[in-house]
């Protein structure tokens, strides 16, 4: 039906969307490819030329490096298995017709809606500190002695409060995922007697792959840029150095921009890697 | 009927008035950037009495010390040109003066008298002799301790003790049952928190950042016996969780009356003896930090000092109002409303001569500790920076920022002294390649 004329109209008619988004994208990226290569100290005078692969190499040997990816990926892996187990069990018991259900589902999803810093900052002050925290007052009243979550248990502590704060996220996704799945197929199945555990696991989880790739792909892209949650508690104290914190440190606490500009470009690689991996892991459900 | 008219009436006048006022002032307002600290919000509301001297209305820009440090830093490499004055530390000034991008307070009123502000103050806020910041405040750290509980333990704290004598103290004051730890001190990381009084301490203990070819001293034994002694003690006599503790978390230890003793910043004293927020206001005396008779002393030296970026179009009036937030007239100002106590300490020597002011029960102990610090001789062996608590290069924030995270990593068990300072010896040996001093 479309002729010549009518089809590059409509080129010419998404061209500013285009532009727009190819700037909003390519802009940010070419600048930090740009710096990159570049000794760029604003505390030492500026911008001093080029340096090659100098910054590259630099970020890569840091003793800081491997670290901080390993604590990335454990974080991200942390996050990823409770959000999906809880938020399978959750979205299962929100479908359970009950008494109350509209209040009880927008309570299970505020969390989503508290700011990173803000809910970072009521953990931190309010639940983990040592002294005068809830979680310490109950291991006090149990007779045990309080945990300082923040610097002997870091790692788990950080996994709990952006687990508590995506949890609600995938608990939504796999809620809508769940109330399609056709009531009289699991009828049937009772009928001809197969287990509540069998219905789950033949019925149930199969619906739920495709939305579970879709939890597992967009909580990938944020929980590798998570940042507040980490400055706000330890501020990267206690082996909790993000790649992304790293690359804040080197631009902002270290104010060298080359070095921090070549780090963001390694997050671009290793993002790329994570999800080209869990595409391959999870991809086979979206063919189906 | 009347009253929503008579409240509409005075809200369009209210509108009108604050519409004036910000029309008649918009040529001669000027931006000040500034931290949160209480002697700072204090004068804040006096801003009219200035605003009514000169005619020049202030904008305040307040923010969180980290917050402050990045905004403002940004602001001066970036030229941004945002603020007419900044507040900044001892630790900006002598760099950024050295780069040209502060205007040199070379030309204040010979009412200002500069020569009144104390010499350790005005040497740190100068590069070749030239003032760059005008203190607004002065610090240094001394030992705040509680002579009930000191008495308690039979003993009796000298004017200048030994860390020794700390860590004794600490132990026989300690009483876990009754939640009173016998020490409390930083371990929170970040250069200006835990990082400050480590390096402060390791002074004493014969410890360096660098040697005079700017080579990393991390590997040292004397840094090893001060992490070892710090750690120890902390262990022994310290509050639970430690490592995450900085300068707000001890201060509420210290007035709940959970530590026996603490050793930060001078200007705490105010806090700790004030009736109002400390439950242990009347039992609080001070001393001098610690040393380990090495020479060296474990106190710092800070100010935080109005300074006016190079640009502004408005340096005249910026420079009106430093000599006005900073002279003695203000200092009267405050004392006169407040009270002698809340005065802004620590800058002026004419200060420490009034006899009112040294009725204060800590104004004696706060000025001792200030001469006692040497920002250009630091530490005891020679070292090529200037700085008790930090070293006055670019670089320094960053790197001590993440050495103190090793540190504090340390504390909290989670690696050996030994496998931090060696970390640390790598972080700063990489950040000194990268800036290119080898």
């Amino acid at each position: 039906m479309a002729t010549k004329a009518s089809r590059s109209a409509a080129r010419l008619m998404m061209a500013p969307a285009v532009v727009l988004l190819l700037g909003w994208m390519l802009v940010p990226l070419t600048m930090t490819l740009w710096f990159s290569f570049r000794t760029y100290l604003p505390l030492r005078g500026g911008d001093q030329g080029w340096t090659g692969f100098d910054n590259y190499v630099r970020f890569v040997t840091s003793s800081s490096f491997w670290p901080a990816v390993s604590t990335t990926l454990i974080i991200l892996a942390g996050v990823l298995i409770i959000t999906i187990v809880l938020g399978v069990l959750l979205a299962i018991l929100l479908d359970q017709p009950m008494w109350g259900q509209g209040v009880v589902r927008i309570l299970v999803i505020a969390p989503f809606f508290v700011m990173p810093t803000v809910s970072a900052l009521v953990w931190k002050n309010i639940f983990m500190d040592p002294t005068n925290g809830l979680f310490a007052h109950l291991w006090k009243f149990f007779g045990a002695e309080p945990v300082s979550w923040l610097s002997d248990a870091s790692i788990p502590s950080i996994i709990m409060i952006v687990s508590w704060q995506w949890l609600p996220f995938a608990t939504l996704i796999l809620l809508t995922a769940i109330q399609s799945l056709d009531s009289e197929q699991l009828e049937a199945a009772e009928m001809d007697g197969a287990s509540p555990l069998a219905r789950f696991s033949f019925i149930t989880l199969p619906h739920l792959s495709r939305a579970i790739t879709i939890v597992v792909l967009i909580q990938t892209i944020f929980l590798l840029a998570i940042f507040a949650e980490i400055f706000v508690t330890t501020g990267g104290a206690f082996g909790t150095r993000t790649l992304s914190y790293l690359i804040f440190q080197r631009v902002l606490e270290s104010q060298n921009i080359g070095l921090g500009s070549a780090g963001g470009v390694y997050a671009i690689i290793l993002a790329n890697i994570v999800a080209i991996f869990l595409m391959r892991i999870v991809g086979k459900n979206l063919d189906n | 009927m009347s009253i929503k008219k008579t409240l509409l009436t005075s809200v369009v006048g209210l509108g009108l008035t604050v519409g004036i006022a910000s029309a008649a002032s918009h040529s001669t307002t000027i931006t000040i950037a500034t931290v949160n600290n209480g002697d700072m919000i204090r004068m804040q509301g006096y801003t009219d009495k200035f605003t009514e001297e000169t005619g020049v209305a202030v904008e305040w820009v307040t923010l969180e010390e980290n917050v402050l440090r990045q905004r403002v830093t940004t602001d001066i490499t970036t030229k941004g040109g945002q603020f007419d004055i900044m507040t900044i530390g001892m630790y900006e000034t002598p760099i950024w003066g050295a780069n040209g991008w502060l205007v040199p307070l070379d030309d204040l009123s010979a009412e200002y008298d500069v020569g009144d502000i104390l010499p350790a103050m005005s040497g740190g806020l100068s590069h070749d002799g030239t003032l760059y910041a005008a203190p607004f405040y002065g610090e240094s750290s001394m030992i705040m301790y509680r002579t009930d509980l000191m008495e308690a333990a039979g003993m009796e704290m000298p004017d200048a003790p030994t860390w020794e004598f700390i860590a004794k103290a600490a132990a026989a004051m300690t009483d876990r049952e009754k939640e009173i730890n016998g020490i409390c001190l930083r371990g929170k990381a970040g250069w200006g928190e835990g990082g400050a009084f480590i390096t402060a301490m390791s002074n004493s203990f014969g410890a360096r950042w660098f040697d005079e070819n700017w080579n990393p001293q991390f590997d040292t034994e004397a840094w090893a016996n001060t992490l070892n002694f710090y750690k120890d003690m902390m262990d022994a006599s310290g509050p639970a969780g430690y490592a995450t503790n900085g300068f707000n978390e001890n201060l509420s230890l210290f007035q709940q009356g959970k530590c026996g003793m603490w050793i930060d910043a001078t200007v705490a004293a105010s806090f700790v003896t004030n009736p109002n927020d400390s439950t242990v206001a009347d039992s609080v005396s001070f001393a001098l930090a610690p040393d380990t008779g090495l020479g060296k002393r474990s106190n710092w030296l800070w100010a935080w000092a109005l300074a006016v970026p190079a640009g502004t179009q408005k340096e005249a009036e910026a420079k009106k109002f430093i000599e006005w937030a900073t002279s003695t007239k203000y200092i009267e100002l405050v004392a006169e409303n407040e009270g002698w106590a809340n005065v802004p300490p620590g800058a002026r020597t004419s200060l420490y001569e009034n006899p009112e002011y040294q009725a204060v029960p800590f104004a004696k102990m706060t000025l001792d500790s200030i001469l006692s610090a040497d920002p250009n001789n630091p530490t005891v062996d020679p070292v090529p920076y200037v700085g008790v608590q930090f070293a006055a290069i670019p670089e320094f924030a960053g790197i001590a920022t993440e050495v103190s995270q090793e540190f504090s990593a340390a504390y909290a068990g989670q690696q050996t002294i030994a496998e931090a300072l060696e970390k640390a010896q790598a972080i700063t040996n990489e950040a000194m390649e990268a800036a290119g001093y080898k």
